[in-house]
């Protein structure tokens, strides 16, 4: 059978057979609700620890710090809303290449009397040290900022910043969704309140994710109900999923060195390959997670190109999954300034630790032929 | 051989149906895609299974897909209902109505709502655990906005008259929300006929997956909500996050086969719960809590006096059954539903709710029937109240020394 090649990981990863090893058993006989007091709700119970412990672990956290959530989109309202929940109305500072999840909660909370203020990045999507002084300035009670983009790969200095914010005496908050299982990821060294963390990006099962949470910042629960998570999330824990989390984390971490280093060896292939093709790579100069690259062949449309990639049996993204939808150019380019014809033109290739480089040759090979075709079309039609 | 302990928890969870958990294995493995991601297969496959699932959900329930919102459980469907229909409306009033038996995830939003301004009213409940449509009349003032009344009550299975609150809802324009939580495969629903705006669902009561609910939200009078979740946009902006292709799958497919065995289903299992009913209620001064007519036919909830009820817990560790709600029961306060049937704390705490579900046999009932039999006997025999209670005196007049 035709089996097209994934090269869209950080939209979502095919799951590791090791976690679903771990997870069948809680499709089977293992099903017990984990606030029972009887065996099978203990066994639940036991699981959904060693999977707190193991998630914990991944991040340098405390087993108790640790608050699953049904994905990296519910933690990040969890935090914005929860702790502005708690708060006196002030100002909110997001960066201006957050993903929907931050972007949305925080224009939220305009509506409760809070300024929400984008911090600006410059050309290669890193944030704008003077945009920062700027907000930092006004003294934020909440500032969030990624660890790593989902369209660009791009790394921020989140410790700088972290330090930074909490000198000013506010909450920092950082989204790494995207950056756990490809770099290193320590709540502690970082320095931030919380982070939010996701299944699904680290071979780990849809359906799960975490806000791992600094227990001085006191954040009001976003769903409510029979107290789960410390009363900060209700509602029956989705046992499956929160095992096959913890054991994503275990084999993520287990050897992220490596890892990093076999997906870096392949975008480099990659790359070099792209830049033959005349592609422009967006951010090339800044750190980058080893698996992204984000770029644009001037003059080709990034939708039609990646419908024809499709064809040909390789899937990429045009933009961030959740936002595929949307025709809009990527708000991460034009934050960066890149102009909008050619955000238009921009493709995400997200790499994946069952990637190899036959993968990336067919995919650059496949590419050179559509953009000869395109090119073809484009002077015909002139 | 019997495996023990016998499983009779199903209204705290289910498990999976094997035919489900086979349905749902494809997409643990090879169609792992986003159900976002519109540029490859990858995420058309999703997309479509997810559309699939959704269209088995509205089945169950005689509604239009577009009318089904997936969440993450029931407990979030209640929170986006109420949360939602309460804030949307704020502006026409700020008044909420629910009932003194609801299930925590709505009691708890409710007051949420009120922590943040609005006004709530708990309505009390008959012995049987029945709402008196005379007390919720009463009860509704001009600024009410939204009703939350249950289907089925978690711990003693009674069905609320959810057609005649609709009815009432509908004329007094007030948004009507409903937790069916317990109600799927075990009660017909037609939503085509109910006047319900709002009702809530979950897989993992109905033999699917964990994680996994849905909210439906009426179209027709429409019915608006705030999001309570906001990010990418997905599930018409009501509800955003990647969607989890394989618990969705999981839940249309539960819900199918709900649809297509309900009926046999219900009968079997009644037939099993009359037959747990009469072993349990030859065991003298035993009393069963609600209504037994308009119950659900796998449920049945049982007080059994002068037997101290961590004691019966402890004596019955051969089956897996509840003595609250499994939400609750990491605490020893009494059951908040039996003392609001007017169950005194003693009863209340000595009280187990038996929950029998598609994979009961009639050798656990039996088993569990002798169980009871045996263990509450000998309790009794140990017990000084139960000797008082043979010997004819009024426990209730006793004045007991303080120690």
């Amino acid at each position: 059978m035709f089996a097209p090649v994934y090269l869209d990981h950080n939209a979502t990863t095919p799951l590791d057979p090791a976690v679903r090893e771990a997870m069948l058993p809680w499709l089977g006989e293992r099903f017990g609700n984990a606030s029972s007091r009887h065996e099978y709700g203990r066994a639940a119970r036991k699981a959904i620890d060693e999977a707190r412990a193991q998630v914990a672990a991944a991040v340098g956290a405390h087993p108790t710090e640790v608050v699953f959530t049904s994905g990296g989109s519910e933690a990040n309202n969890l935090f914005i809303k929860g702790a502005a929940a708690m708060l006196k109305p002030g100002l909110l500072a997001i960066s201006a290449v957050e993903h929907p999840c931050v972007r949305e909660p925080a224009r939220q909370l305009r509506k409760s009397g809070w300024r929400c203020e984008e911090i600006g990045v410059d050309a290669a999507g890193r944030i704008d040290p003077r945009s920062f002084e700027v907000l930092l300035a006004d003294r934020p009670a909440l500032v969030s900022v990624m660890l790593a983009n989902n369209e660009t790969g791009v790394i921020q200095d989140v410790v700088a910043l972290a330090s930074a914010v909490k000198a000013k005496g506010g909450w920092m908050h950082c989204d790494a969704v995207q950056a756990l299982g490809k770099m290193k990821v320590d709540f502690r060294a970082l320095g931030v309140h919380a982070l939010t963390l996701s299944s699904h990006k680290i071979g780990g099962p849809l359906g799960a994710g975490a806000l791992i949470l600094d227990k001085r910042v006191e954040v009001a629960p976003l769903v409510a109900g029979g107290g789960q998570e410390r009363k900060l999330r209700s509602g029956t824990e989705n046992v499956m999923a929160i095992v096959g989390f913890g054991k994503a984390c275990e084999r993520a971490m287990a050897d992220i060195e490596l890892r990093a280093a076999r997906l870096a060896a392949l975008r480099q292939r990659l790359e070099a390959g792209l830049a033959q093709s005349g592609a422009r790579i967006f951010s090339a100069d800044a750190p980058r997670l080893p698996n992204t690259t984000f770029f644009a062949i001037d003059g080709v449309d990034g939708e039609t190109l990646v419908g024809k990639l499709d064809r040909a049996g390789f899937a990429v993204a045009s933009g961030s999954a959740c936002s595929s939808a949307d025709p809009e150019p990527s708000h991460t380019l034009l934050a960066m300034g890149v102009e909008a014809g050619l955000a238009r033109a921009a493709l995400r290739v997200s790499l994946g630790v069952g990637n190899t480089e036959q993968d990336v040759d067919g995919f650059l090979q496949a590419l050179g032929e559509n953009l000869a075709s395109l090119r073809t079309l484009a002077a015909m039609a002139v | 051989m019997l495996k023990l302990p016998i499983y009779l928890d199903y209204s705290a969870t289910t498990p999976v149906d094997p035919r489900v958990a086979e349905k749902m294995i494809p997409y643990l493995t090879e169609l792992f895609g986003n159900p976002a991601s519109r540029s490859h297969s990858f995420g058309w496959t999703a997309e479509k299974a997810v559309e699939d699932a959704r269209e088995e959900v509205a089945r169950l329930v005689n509604a239009d897909p577009k009318e089904i919102i997936w969440t993450s459980g029931a407990t979030e469907s209640n929170n986006l209902a109420i949360k939602g229909a309460a804030q949307f409306y704020s502006g026409k009033g700020k008044h909420v109505i629910t009932v003194k038996t609801e299930h925590k995830a709505v009691l708890d939003t409710v007051r949420e709502l009120e922590r943040v301004g609005f006004e709530a009213t708990y309505l009390d409940v008959k012995e049987d655990g029945l709402l008196d449509l005379d007390v919720l009349k009463a009860a509704i003032r001009p600024d009410t906005t939204v009703i939350s009344v249950m289907f089925v009550n978690n711990e003693i299975g009674v069905i609320q008259p959810i057609a005649e609150i609709g009815e009432i809802c509908r004329e007094k324009g007030i948004i009507f929300h409903v937790d069916a939580a317990q109600a799927t495969g075990k009660i017909d629903i037609d939503l085509s006929k109910l006047k319900v705006d709002l009702m809530s669902f979950c897989a993992h009561k109905t033999y699917g997956p964990k994680g996994i609910g849905a909210l439906y939200v009426r179209r027709k009078p429409r019915v608006r909500l705030e999001a309570q979740m906001h990010g990418g946009g997905h599930e018409r902006g009501l509800r955003s996050g990647t969607l989890a292709t394989h618990q969705i799958v999981g839940m249309g497919e539960a819900f199918r086969i709900a649809r297509l065995e309900m009926a046999e289903e219900n009968q079997r299992v009644g037939a099993l719960r009359d037959r747990l009913l009469a072993g349990l209620t030859a065991i003298e001064e035993t009393f069963v809590n609600g209504d037994m007519v308009h119950r659900v036919p796998h449920n049945l909830n049982v007080s059994f006096a002068y037997v101290e009820g961590e004691s019966l817990i402890m004596a019955i560790k051969d089956i897996a059954v509840s003595s609250g709600s499994a939400c609750t029961s990491a605490s020893l306060e009494p059951s908040y539903v039996l003392r609001a049937l007017g169950r005194n704390d003693e009863l209340a705490h000595s009280s187990i709710r038996f929950t029998i579900g598609r994979f009961t046999t009639v050798e656990e009932i039996d088993f569990t029937i002798d169980l009871l039999q045996r263990k509450v006997g000998k309790l009794r025999e140990l017990s000084p109240l139960w000797d008082m209670f043979k010997e004819g005196i009024d426990l209730d007049t006793v004045q007991w020394a303080a120690h």
